[in-house]
Protein backbone atom coordinates (compact mmCIF):
# COMPACT_ATOMS: atom_id res chain seq x y z
CA UNK A 1 0.00 0.00 0.00
CA UNK A 2 1.13 3.79 -0.77
CA UNK A 3 2.44 5.64 2.57
CA UNK A 4 0.30 5.59 5.55
CA UNK A 5 -1.75 8.83 6.49
CA UNK A 6 -4.07 7.91 9.44
CA UNK A 7 -4.34 4.23 11.07
CA UNK A 8 -6.17 2.90 13.99
CA UNK A 9 -4.73 -0.01 15.94
CA UNK A 10 -6.88 -1.77 18.13
CA UNK A 11 -9.48 1.06 19.14
CA UNK A 12 -11.99 -0.21 21.73
CA UNK A 13 -14.52 2.45 22.10
CA UNK A 14 -17.58 2.80 24.15
CA UNK A 15 -20.80 5.03 24.71
CA UNK A 16 -21.18 5.27 28.31
CA UNK A 17 -20.92 1.00 29.67
CA UNK A 18 -21.99 0.11 25.90
CA UNK A 19 -18.82 -2.08 24.24
CA UNK A 20 -18.86 -0.47 20.76
CA UNK A 21 -15.61 -1.37 18.87
CA UNK A 22 -13.81 -4.02 19.43
CA UNK A 23 -10.13 -3.87 18.44
CA UNK A 24 -10.76 -2.27 15.23
CA UNK A 25 -7.93 -1.83 12.99
CA UNK A 26 -6.89 -0.25 9.50
CA UNK A 27 -4.93 1.92 7.21
CA UNK A 28 -6.11 4.65 4.94
CA UNK A 29 -2.95 5.03 2.39
CA UNK A 30 -1.94 8.54 0.39
CA UNK A 31 -4.61 9.47 -1.68
CA UNK A 32 -6.32 6.74 -1.21
CA UNK A 33 -10.01 5.76 -0.63
CA UNK A 34 -11.06 3.51 1.78
CA UNK A 35 -14.85 2.74 2.25
CA UNK A 36 -16.16 1.52 5.15
CA UNK A 37 -18.96 -1.14 5.19
CA UNK A 38 -21.30 -2.38 7.65
CA UNK A 39 -24.71 -2.69 8.92
CA UNK A 40 -26.71 -0.16 11.14
CA UNK A 41 -25.38 -0.03 14.44
CA UNK A 42 -21.91 -2.27 12.96
CA UNK A 43 -19.61 1.24 14.57
CA UNK A 44 -19.08 2.49 11.24
CA UNK A 45 -19.92 5.92 12.96
CA UNK A 46 -18.49 5.55 15.85
CA UNK A 47 -15.18 4.51 14.01
CA UNK A 48 -14.96 8.38 12.47
CA UNK A 49 -16.02 10.16 15.88
CA UNK A 50 -13.09 8.11 17.61
CA UNK A 51 -10.41 9.06 14.48
CA UNK A 52 -12.33 13.09 14.57
CA UNK A 53 -11.37 13.23 18.40
CA UNK A 54 -15.47 13.30 18.97
CA UNK A 55 -14.88 10.12 21.08
CA UNK A 56 -12.47 9.24 23.19
CA UNK A 57 -10.82 5.29 22.74
CA UNK A 58 -10.44 3.75 26.23
CA UNK A 59 -7.73 1.34 24.31
CA UNK A 60 -5.86 1.79 21.07
CA UNK A 61 -4.00 3.91 18.50
CA UNK A 62 -4.77 6.77 16.57
CA UNK A 63 -2.45 8.10 14.03
CA UNK A 64 -2.10 10.86 11.49
CA UNK A 65 0.64 11.19 9.24
CA UNK A 66 2.38 9.18 12.01
CA UNK A 67 1.67 10.89 15.08
CA UNK A 68 -0.49 9.74 17.80
CA UNK A 69 -3.68 11.60 17.82
CA UNK A 70 -6.51 8.97 20.32
CA UNK A 71 -7.79 11.03 22.43
CA UNK A 72 -7.04 14.85 21.01
CA UNK A 73 -9.79 17.31 20.91
CA UNK A 74 -11.51 17.71 17.28
CA UNK A 75 -9.86 21.21 16.94
CA UNK A 76 -6.56 20.08 17.14
CA UNK A 77 -7.30 17.39 14.91
CA UNK A 78 -8.41 19.35 12.36
CA UNK A 79 -5.89 21.87 12.57
CA UNK A 80 -3.68 18.64 11.57
CA UNK A 81 -5.47 18.13 8.42
CA UNK A 82 -8.64 16.30 8.81
CA UNK A 83 -12.01 17.35 7.95
CA UNK A 84 -15.21 15.39 8.75
CA UNK A 85 -18.44 15.08 6.75
CA UNK A 86 -20.79 13.77 9.11
CA UNK A 87 -23.84 11.96 9.18
CA UNK A 88 -26.57 14.06 8.84
CA UNK A 89 -25.09 16.76 7.56
CA UNK A 90 -24.72 19.17 10.57
CA UNK A 91 -24.31 22.40 8.85
CA UNK A 92 -25.15 25.47 11.11
CA UNK A 93 -28.21 25.94 10.10
CA UNK A 94 -28.76 29.76 11.43
CA UNK A 95 -25.78 30.50 9.78
CA UNK A 96 -25.94 31.94 5.66
CA UNK A 97 -24.48 29.00 3.26
CA UNK A 98 -21.35 31.77 2.92
CA UNK A 99 -21.01 32.14 6.67
CA UNK A 100 -20.71 27.89 7.22
CA UNK A 101 -17.56 27.99 4.69
CA UNK A 102 -15.97 30.90 6.05
CA UNK A 103 -16.01 29.39 9.76
CA UNK A 104 -13.88 26.59 8.34
CA UNK A 105 -11.09 27.92 6.31
CA UNK A 106 -8.16 27.49 7.33
CA UNK A 107 -4.80 28.36 4.90
CA UNK A 108 -3.86 25.12 3.57
CA UNK A 109 -1.07 23.11 5.09
CA UNK A 110 2.75 23.47 3.31
CA UNK A 111 2.69 19.85 1.79
CA UNK A 112 -0.82 19.72 0.82
CA UNK A 113 -1.38 17.21 -2.39
CA UNK A 114 -3.58 19.31 -4.04
CA UNK A 115 -4.45 23.77 -5.29
CA UNK A 116 -5.74 25.00 -2.41
CA UNK A 117 -9.66 25.05 -1.74
CA UNK A 118 -11.02 28.63 -1.70
CA UNK A 119 -14.94 30.56 -1.80
CA UNK A 120 -13.83 30.69 -5.37
CA UNK A 121 -13.14 26.93 -5.65
CA UNK A 122 -15.34 25.10 -3.70
CA UNK A 123 -18.30 27.25 -5.62
CA UNK A 124 -17.25 26.67 -8.95
CA UNK A 125 -17.45 22.86 -7.35
CA UNK A 126 -20.69 23.02 -6.75
CA UNK A 127 -22.07 26.24 -8.46
CA UNK A 128 -25.79 25.80 -6.14
CA UNK A 129 -24.11 27.39 -3.19
CA UNK A 130 -22.99 29.78 -5.17
CA UNK A 131 -26.41 30.89 -6.22
CA UNK A 132 -27.69 30.41 -2.55
CA UNK A 133 -24.33 31.81 -0.64
CA UNK A 134 -26.63 34.73 1.07
CA UNK A 135 -29.03 32.02 1.95
CA UNK A 136 -29.87 30.88 5.69
CA UNK A 137 -28.46 27.54 5.28
CA UNK A 138 -31.12 25.78 7.16
CA UNK A 139 -33.25 26.62 3.97
CA UNK A 140 -31.37 24.63 1.62
CA UNK A 141 -32.54 21.72 0.80
CA UNK A 142 -31.12 17.88 1.43
CA UNK A 143 -28.48 17.80 -1.65
CA UNK A 144 -27.54 21.39 -1.13
CA UNK A 145 -26.86 20.93 2.66
CA UNK A 146 -25.04 17.71 1.49
CA UNK A 147 -22.55 20.40 -1.06
CA UNK A 148 -22.51 22.24 1.93
CA UNK A 149 -21.07 20.02 4.13
CA UNK A 150 -18.35 18.85 1.65
CA UNK A 151 -17.83 22.18 0.72
CA UNK A 152 -17.37 23.07 4.63
CA UNK A 153 -14.87 20.48 4.79
CA UNK A 154 -12.96 21.24 2.08
CA UNK A 155 -12.53 25.14 3.28
CA UNK A 156 -10.55 23.51 5.56
CA UNK A 157 -8.02 22.44 3.19
CA UNK A 158 -7.61 19.00 4.85
CA UNK A 159 -5.36 16.35 3.95
CA UNK A 160 -7.69 13.25 4.90
CA UNK A 161 -11.49 13.71 4.66
CA UNK A 162 -13.97 11.49 6.59
CA UNK A 163 -17.17 11.36 4.78
CA UNK A 164 -20.30 9.63 6.75
CA UNK A 165 -22.95 8.62 4.50
CA UNK A 166 -22.77 11.68 2.17
CA UNK A 167 -25.96 9.67 0.36
CA UNK A 168 -28.13 9.44 2.80
CA UNK A 169 -31.83 10.34 2.23
CA UNK A 170 -30.72 11.89 -1.33
CA UNK A 171 -32.51 11.01 -4.38
CA UNK A 172 -30.53 9.11 -6.65
CA UNK A 173 -29.82 11.52 -9.17
CA UNK A 174 -27.67 13.65 -6.46
CA UNK A 175 -25.98 10.63 -5.32
CA UNK A 176 -24.83 10.47 -8.46
CA UNK A 177 -23.24 13.70 -8.40
CA UNK A 178 -22.05 13.76 -4.48
CA UNK A 179 -20.08 10.43 -5.80
CA UNK A 180 -18.96 12.11 -8.80
CA UNK A 181 -17.48 15.03 -6.47
CA UNK A 182 -15.88 12.50 -4.52
CA UNK A 183 -13.95 10.83 -7.29
CA UNK A 184 -12.74 13.56 -8.61
CA UNK A 185 -11.47 14.58 -4.82
CA UNK A 186 -9.81 11.12 -4.91
CA UNK A 187 -7.93 12.18 -8.17
CA UNK A 188 -6.72 15.82 -7.05
CA UNK A 189 -4.76 13.30 -4.28
CA UNK A 190 -7.03 13.78 -1.19
CA UNK A 191 -7.07 10.82 0.99
CA UNK A 192 -10.77 9.97 1.89
CA UNK A 193 -12.70 6.96 4.09
CA UNK A 194 -15.91 6.98 2.68
CA UNK A 195 -18.35 5.49 5.01
CA UNK A 196 -21.36 3.93 3.37
CA UNK A 197 -24.52 1.18 3.60
CA UNK A 198 -24.64 0.54 0.20
CA UNK A 199 -21.92 -1.45 -0.87
CA UNK A 200 -22.90 -1.15 -4.88
CA UNK A 201 -21.52 2.39 -4.33
CA UNK A 202 -18.23 1.71 -2.40
CA UNK A 203 -17.10 -1.34 -4.53
CA UNK A 204 -17.51 1.43 -7.69
CA UNK A 205 -15.27 3.73 -5.84
CA UNK A 206 -13.32 2.43 -3.49
CA UNK A 207 -9.13 0.89 -3.67
CA UNK A 208 -9.86 -0.29 -0.28
CA UNK A 209 -12.68 -1.63 1.65
CA UNK A 210 -13.42 -2.49 5.22
CA UNK A 211 -16.37 -4.14 6.66
CA UNK A 212 -17.08 -3.77 10.27
CA UNK A 213 -19.27 -5.94 12.04
CA UNK A 214 -20.81 -5.92 15.31
CA UNK A 215 -18.01 -3.06 16.03
CA UNK A 216 -15.24 -5.69 14.60
CA UNK A 217 -13.11 -5.68 11.11
CA UNK A 218 -14.61 -8.74 9.57
CA UNK A 219 -13.01 -8.31 6.30
CA UNK A 220 -10.62 -5.93 4.84
CA UNK A 221 -8.33 -5.63 1.31
CA UNK A 222 -8.40 -3.83 -1.60
CA UNK A 223 -11.35 -3.45 -3.66
CA UNK A 224 -10.22 -6.06 -6.39
CA UNK A 225 -8.84 -8.94 -3.89
CA UNK A 226 -13.08 -8.77 -2.38
CA UNK A 227 -14.46 -8.64 -5.58
CA UNK A 228 -12.42 -11.50 -6.14
CA UNK A 229 -12.37 -13.66 -3.17
CA UNK A 230 -16.21 -14.04 -3.57
CA UNK A 231 -16.80 -13.15 0.18
CA UNK A 232 -20.09 -13.76 0.51
CA UNK A 233 -21.24 -10.07 1.47
CA UNK A 234 -24.91 -11.24 2.69
CA UNK A 235 -23.55 -12.31 5.60
CA UNK A 236 -22.08 -9.39 7.41
CA UNK A 237 -24.02 -6.85 5.15
CA UNK A 238 -27.34 -8.30 4.85
CA UNK A 239 -29.94 -7.62 2.60
CA UNK A 240 -27.38 -6.32 -0.37
CA UNK B 1 -41.12 71.65 30.93
CA UNK B 2 -44.21 69.14 30.67
CA UNK B 3 -43.45 66.11 33.28
CA UNK B 4 -43.83 63.92 30.14
CA UNK B 5 -41.50 65.26 27.98
CA UNK B 6 -38.70 64.69 31.23
CA UNK B 7 -40.03 61.69 31.95
CA UNK B 8 -39.67 60.18 28.04
CA UNK B 9 -36.30 61.68 28.70
CA UNK B 10 -35.15 60.21 31.21
CA UNK B 11 -36.66 57.02 30.02
CA UNK B 12 -34.95 57.05 26.92
CA UNK B 13 -31.99 57.07 28.76
CA UNK B 14 -32.36 54.55 31.25
CA UNK B 15 -33.27 52.42 28.15
CA UNK B 16 -29.83 52.60 27.36
CA UNK B 17 -27.95 51.83 30.32
CA UNK B 18 -30.50 48.75 30.72
CA UNK B 19 -28.97 48.21 27.07
CA UNK B 20 -25.08 48.42 27.81
CA UNK B 21 -26.86 45.96 31.36
CA UNK B 22 -28.66 43.54 29.48
CA UNK B 23 -26.47 43.43 26.03
CA UNK B 24 -24.20 41.40 27.39
CA UNK B 25 -26.30 39.46 29.85
CA UNK B 26 -28.63 38.49 26.51
CA UNK B 27 -25.46 36.93 25.24
CA UNK B 28 -24.20 35.00 28.01
CA UNK B 29 -27.99 33.56 28.33
CA UNK B 30 -28.74 33.32 25.02
CA UNK B 31 -25.74 32.33 23.64
CA UNK B 32 -23.75 29.92 26.21
CA UNK B 33 -27.09 29.37 27.71
CA UNK B 34 -25.33 30.90 31.22
CA UNK B 35 -27.83 32.15 33.68
CA UNK B 36 -25.21 34.78 35.17
CA UNK B 37 -26.40 36.24 38.16
CA UNK B 38 -23.38 38.05 38.78
CA UNK B 39 -24.32 40.14 36.24
CA UNK B 40 -25.47 42.95 38.53
CA UNK B 41 -22.44 42.51 40.28
CA UNK B 42 -20.52 43.13 37.53
CA UNK B 43 -22.72 46.58 36.97
CA UNK B 44 -21.81 47.36 40.27
CA UNK B 45 -18.33 46.27 40.23
CA UNK B 46 -17.86 48.95 37.57
CA UNK B 47 -19.30 51.50 39.17
CA UNK B 48 -16.97 50.82 41.70
CA UNK B 49 -13.89 50.91 39.77
CA UNK B 50 -15.10 53.58 37.46
CA UNK B 51 -15.07 55.75 40.63
CA UNK B 52 -12.28 55.41 42.51
CA UNK B 53 -10.50 56.07 38.65
CA UNK B 54 -12.31 58.79 38.22
CA UNK B 55 -12.53 60.28 41.44
CA UNK B 56 -9.37 59.25 43.13
CA UNK B 57 -6.93 58.48 40.44
CA UNK B 58 -8.33 61.75 38.64
CA UNK B 59 -8.48 59.89 35.43
CA UNK B 60 -10.27 61.68 32.32
CA UNK B 61 -13.96 60.20 32.51
CA UNK B 62 -14.16 57.98 29.41
CA UNK B 63 -10.73 56.66 30.20
CA UNK B 64 -12.06 55.71 34.15
CA UNK B 65 -15.01 53.81 32.07
CA UNK B 66 -12.82 51.77 29.83
CA UNK B 67 -10.42 51.03 32.79
CA UNK B 68 -13.66 49.98 34.56
CA UNK B 69 -14.45 47.71 31.90
CA UNK B 70 -11.36 46.17 30.87
CA UNK B 71 -10.99 45.49 34.70
CA UNK B 72 -14.85 43.81 35.26
CA UNK B 73 -14.17 41.89 32.00
CA UNK B 74 -11.00 40.57 33.32
CA UNK B 75 -12.86 39.38 35.94
CA UNK B 76 -15.70 37.77 34.04
CA UNK B 77 -12.97 36.07 32.44
CA UNK B 78 -11.75 34.63 35.25
CA UNK B 79 -14.33 33.39 36.80
CA UNK B 80 -15.54 31.82 33.53
CA UNK B 81 -12.14 30.25 33.19
CA UNK B 82 -12.12 29.24 37.10
CA UNK B 83 -15.73 27.85 37.40
CA UNK B 84 -18.29 28.16 35.20
CA UNK B 85 -16.05 26.07 32.87
CA UNK B 86 -16.24 23.16 35.16
CA UNK B 87 -20.04 23.67 35.44
CA UNK B 88 -20.89 23.25 32.12
CA UNK B 89 -24.52 21.77 30.92
CA UNK B 90 -25.93 22.01 34.63
CA UNK B 91 -28.16 25.05 35.25
CA UNK B 92 -28.64 24.80 38.82
CA UNK B 93 -24.97 24.76 40.17
CA UNK B 94 -24.58 27.79 37.41
CA UNK B 95 -26.74 29.46 38.80
CA UNK B 96 -25.74 28.40 43.01
CA UNK B 97 -22.52 29.73 42.00
CA UNK B 98 -23.17 33.12 40.33
CA UNK B 99 -25.45 34.09 43.12
CA UNK B 100 -22.37 32.89 45.37
CA UNK B 101 -20.09 34.74 43.33
CA UNK B 102 -22.56 37.77 43.56
CA UNK B 103 -22.83 37.80 47.76
CA UNK B 104 -18.67 37.71 47.95
CA UNK B 105 -18.59 40.73 45.09
CA UNK B 106 -20.99 42.40 47.19
CA UNK B 107 -19.28 42.13 50.45
CA UNK B 108 -15.91 43.04 49.20
CA UNK B 109 -17.10 45.82 47.84
CA UNK B 110 -18.79 46.77 51.20
CA UNK B 111 -16.04 46.23 52.53
CA UNK B 112 -13.77 48.78 49.81
CA UNK B 113 -15.66 51.18 49.15
CA UNK B 114 -17.62 51.24 52.58
CA UNK B 115 -21.84 51.47 52.78
CA UNK B 116 -21.55 54.92 51.80
CA UNK B 117 -23.49 56.12 48.12
CA UNK B 118 -20.80 57.31 46.22
CA UNK B 119 -21.98 60.33 43.72
CA UNK B 120 -20.04 60.92 40.77
CA UNK B 121 -20.45 64.23 39.08
CA UNK B 122 -21.25 64.56 35.64
CA UNK B 123 -18.15 64.65 33.67
CA UNK B 124 -17.33 67.90 32.44
CA UNK B 125 -18.42 68.55 28.96
CA UNK B 126 -21.42 66.85 29.33
CA UNK B 127 -22.70 69.37 31.61
CA UNK B 128 -25.61 71.26 31.17
CA UNK B 129 -28.07 70.53 28.48
CA UNK B 130 -29.73 71.63 25.02
CA UNK B 131 -33.36 73.20 25.06
CA UNK B 132 -35.30 72.14 21.82
CA UNK B 133 -38.88 71.46 20.51
CA UNK B 134 -39.39 73.38 24.15
CA UNK B 135 -38.20 70.36 26.14
CA UNK B 136 -34.94 70.52 27.79
CA UNK B 137 -32.99 67.82 27.36
CA UNK B 138 -29.51 66.98 29.50
CA UNK B 139 -26.44 66.67 28.02
CA UNK B 140 -25.33 63.64 29.38
CA UNK B 141 -28.69 61.57 29.31
CA UNK B 142 -28.27 62.31 25.35
CA UNK B 143 -24.50 61.50 25.47
CA UNK B 144 -25.90 57.80 27.25
CA UNK B 145 -28.40 57.01 24.37
CA UNK B 146 -25.58 58.15 22.36
CA UNK B 147 -23.10 55.78 23.80
CA UNK B 148 -25.27 53.12 23.85
CA UNK B 149 -26.78 53.44 20.26
CA UNK B 150 -22.76 53.39 19.20
CA UNK B 151 -22.50 49.86 21.37
CA UNK B 152 -25.71 48.59 19.68
CA UNK B 153 -24.43 49.19 16.37
CA UNK B 154 -20.59 47.79 17.14
CA UNK B 155 -22.04 44.40 18.96
CA UNK B 156 -24.24 44.11 15.37
CA UNK B 157 -21.47 44.60 13.49
CA UNK B 158 -19.65 42.29 15.45
CA UNK B 159 -21.99 39.17 15.54
CA UNK B 160 -23.49 39.73 12.03
CA UNK B 161 -20.25 40.91 10.04
CA UNK B 162 -17.67 39.60 11.00
CA UNK B 163 -15.90 35.56 11.15
CA UNK B 164 -15.59 35.72 15.04
CA UNK B 165 -19.39 36.66 14.97
CA UNK B 166 -19.72 33.75 13.13
CA UNK B 167 -17.87 31.29 14.51
CA UNK B 168 -19.58 32.21 18.02
CA UNK B 169 -23.04 32.12 16.24
CA UNK B 170 -22.13 28.04 14.97
CA UNK B 171 -20.48 27.52 17.94
CA UNK B 172 -24.01 28.26 19.60
CA UNK B 173 -26.08 26.16 16.78
CA UNK B 174 -23.96 22.91 17.20
CA UNK B 175 -20.53 23.13 19.61
CA UNK B 176 -19.32 19.63 19.11
CA UNK B 177 -19.31 20.08 14.91
CA UNK B 178 -18.21 23.94 15.88
CA UNK B 179 -15.22 22.12 17.00
CA UNK B 180 -15.01 19.51 14.41
CA UNK B 181 -14.50 22.09 11.43
CA UNK B 182 -11.32 23.32 13.83
CA UNK B 183 -13.30 26.61 15.89
CA UNK B 184 -11.96 26.70 19.38
CA UNK B 185 -15.38 27.04 20.96
CA UNK B 186 -14.28 27.33 24.63
CA UNK B 187 -12.17 30.32 23.69
CA UNK B 188 -14.89 31.88 21.65
CA UNK B 189 -17.38 31.14 24.85
CA UNK B 190 -14.61 32.69 27.20
CA UNK B 191 -13.94 35.98 24.82
CA UNK B 192 -18.32 36.42 25.01
CA UNK B 193 -18.21 36.32 28.83
CA UNK B 194 -15.93 38.66 28.97
CA UNK B 195 -17.02 41.24 26.52
CA UNK B 196 -20.85 40.47 28.56
CA UNK B 197 -19.03 41.52 31.83
CA UNK B 198 -17.07 44.61 30.21
CA UNK B 199 -20.11 45.92 28.59
CA UNK B 200 -21.75 45.56 32.15
CA UNK B 201 -18.95 47.20 34.00
CA UNK B 202 -18.81 49.85 31.38
CA UNK B 203 -22.79 50.89 31.83
CA UNK B 204 -22.55 50.84 35.96
CA UNK B 205 -19.72 53.63 35.37
CA UNK B 206 -21.86 54.94 32.80
CA UNK B 207 -24.86 55.14 35.13
CA UNK B 208 -23.24 56.21 38.03
CA UNK B 209 -23.56 59.95 37.76
CA UNK B 210 -27.45 59.28 37.37
CA UNK B 211 -27.74 56.23 39.86
CA UNK B 212 -24.87 57.10 41.71
CA UNK B 213 -23.05 53.84 42.68
CA UNK B 214 -24.43 52.39 46.42
CA UNK B 215 -24.54 48.94 48.15
CA UNK B 216 -27.59 46.76 46.28
CA UNK B 217 -27.17 48.83 42.88
CA UNK B 218 -26.60 45.26 41.94
CA UNK B 219 -29.72 43.86 43.59
CA UNK B 220 -31.38 46.51 41.89
CA UNK B 221 -30.24 45.83 38.40
CA UNK B 222 -29.78 42.12 37.90
CA UNK B 223 -33.70 42.08 37.89
CA UNK B 224 -34.12 44.78 35.51
CA UNK B 225 -31.70 43.21 33.19
CA UNK B 226 -33.62 39.28 33.33
CA UNK B 227 -36.74 41.73 32.64
CA UNK B 228 -35.24 43.00 29.26
CA UNK B 229 -34.03 39.47 28.39
CA UNK B 230 -36.98 37.78 28.66
CA UNK B 231 -38.95 40.39 27.01
CA UNK B 232 -36.48 40.69 24.26
CA UNK B 233 -35.52 37.09 23.75
CA UNK B 234 -32.89 35.95 25.15
CA UNK B 235 -29.36 35.90 22.42
CA UNK B 236 -31.12 38.44 20.60
CA UNK B 237 -29.12 42.00 20.42
CA UNK B 238 -32.00 43.67 18.87
CA UNK B 239 -34.84 42.15 21.51
CA UNK B 240 -31.96 43.77 24.01
CA UNK B 241 -32.61 47.16 22.40
CA UNK B 242 -36.28 46.82 22.16
CA UNK B 243 -36.57 45.29 25.52
CA UNK B 244 -34.22 48.44 26.97
CA UNK B 245 -36.46 51.21 25.58
CA UNK B 246 -39.35 49.24 26.73
CA UNK B 247 -38.05 48.95 30.39
CA UNK B 248 -36.84 52.30 30.46
CA UNK B 249 -40.45 53.00 29.70
CA UNK B 250 -42.15 51.21 31.92
CA UNK B 251 -39.91 51.70 34.83
CA UNK B 252 -39.85 55.38 34.62
CA UNK B 253 -43.54 55.99 33.98
CA UNK B 254 -44.30 53.06 35.96
CA UNK B 255 -43.27 54.66 39.33
CA UNK B 256 -43.79 58.29 38.42
CA UNK B 257 -47.60 57.33 37.81
CA UNK B 258 -48.12 54.27 39.91
CA UNK B 259 -45.48 54.25 42.83
CA UNK B 260 -47.67 51.85 44.72
CA UNK B 261 -47.82 49.39 41.77
CA UNK B 262 -44.07 50.08 40.17
CA UNK B 263 -42.97 46.72 40.49
CA UNK B 264 -46.35 45.10 38.81
CA UNK B 265 -46.67 47.70 36.21
CA UNK B 266 -42.40 46.51 35.18
CA UNK B 267 -43.07 42.73 35.26
CA UNK B 268 -46.52 42.81 33.66
CA UNK B 269 -44.91 42.49 30.61
CA UNK B 270 -42.52 40.18 31.25
CA UNK B 271 -45.26 37.76 32.01
CA UNK B 272 -47.41 38.63 29.13
CA UNK B 273 -44.37 37.92 26.93
CA UNK B 274 -44.02 34.48 29.09
CA UNK B 275 -47.78 33.33 28.81
CA UNK B 276 -47.63 34.69 24.89
CA UNK B 277 -44.27 33.99 23.36
CA UNK B 278 -41.72 32.59 25.73
CA UNK B 279 -39.27 32.95 22.73
CA UNK B 280 -39.57 36.77 24.02
CA UNK B 281 -40.30 39.26 21.29
CA UNK B 282 -37.19 38.82 19.08
CA UNK B 283 -35.95 35.35 20.28
CA UNK B 284 -35.54 32.42 18.27
CA UNK B 285 -36.28 29.58 20.92
CA UNK B 286 -37.77 29.32 24.27
CA UNK B 287 -34.86 29.43 26.97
Amino acid sequence: MADEVLGLGGVDAYYGDSHVLHGVSFALGEARLLGLLGRNGAGKTTCMNVTMGILRPRRGTVTLFGRGIAGQPPEDIAARGMALVPQGRRIFKSLTVHENLLVAARPPQKNGAHAPWTFDTVYATFPRLKERQGQVAAYLSGGEQQMLAIGRALMANPRVLLMDEPSEGLAPQIVAEVMATIRRLKEQGLSIILVEQNAKLVFDIADDIVILNSGRVAVSGTTAELRNSGIDLHQHLGIY
Amino acid sequence: MSLWGILAINSVAFGGLLFLLSAGFSLIFGLMRVPNLTHGSMFMLGGYVGSTLYLTWHLPFWLAALGAAATVAVFGGVIERLLLRRLSGSILAQVLVTLGISFIVADFCLLTWTGDPISVATPPGLTGGVRAFGLFFTTYRIAIILVACVVAALLWALLDKTRLGAMIRAGVDDPEMARVVGIRVSRLFTIVFCLGAGLAGFGGIMGAPILTVYPGLDGDMLPLALVVVILGGAGSLLGSLVGSFLIGFVYNFGQAMLPELAYFVLFLPMVLVLVLRPQGLFGRHAP
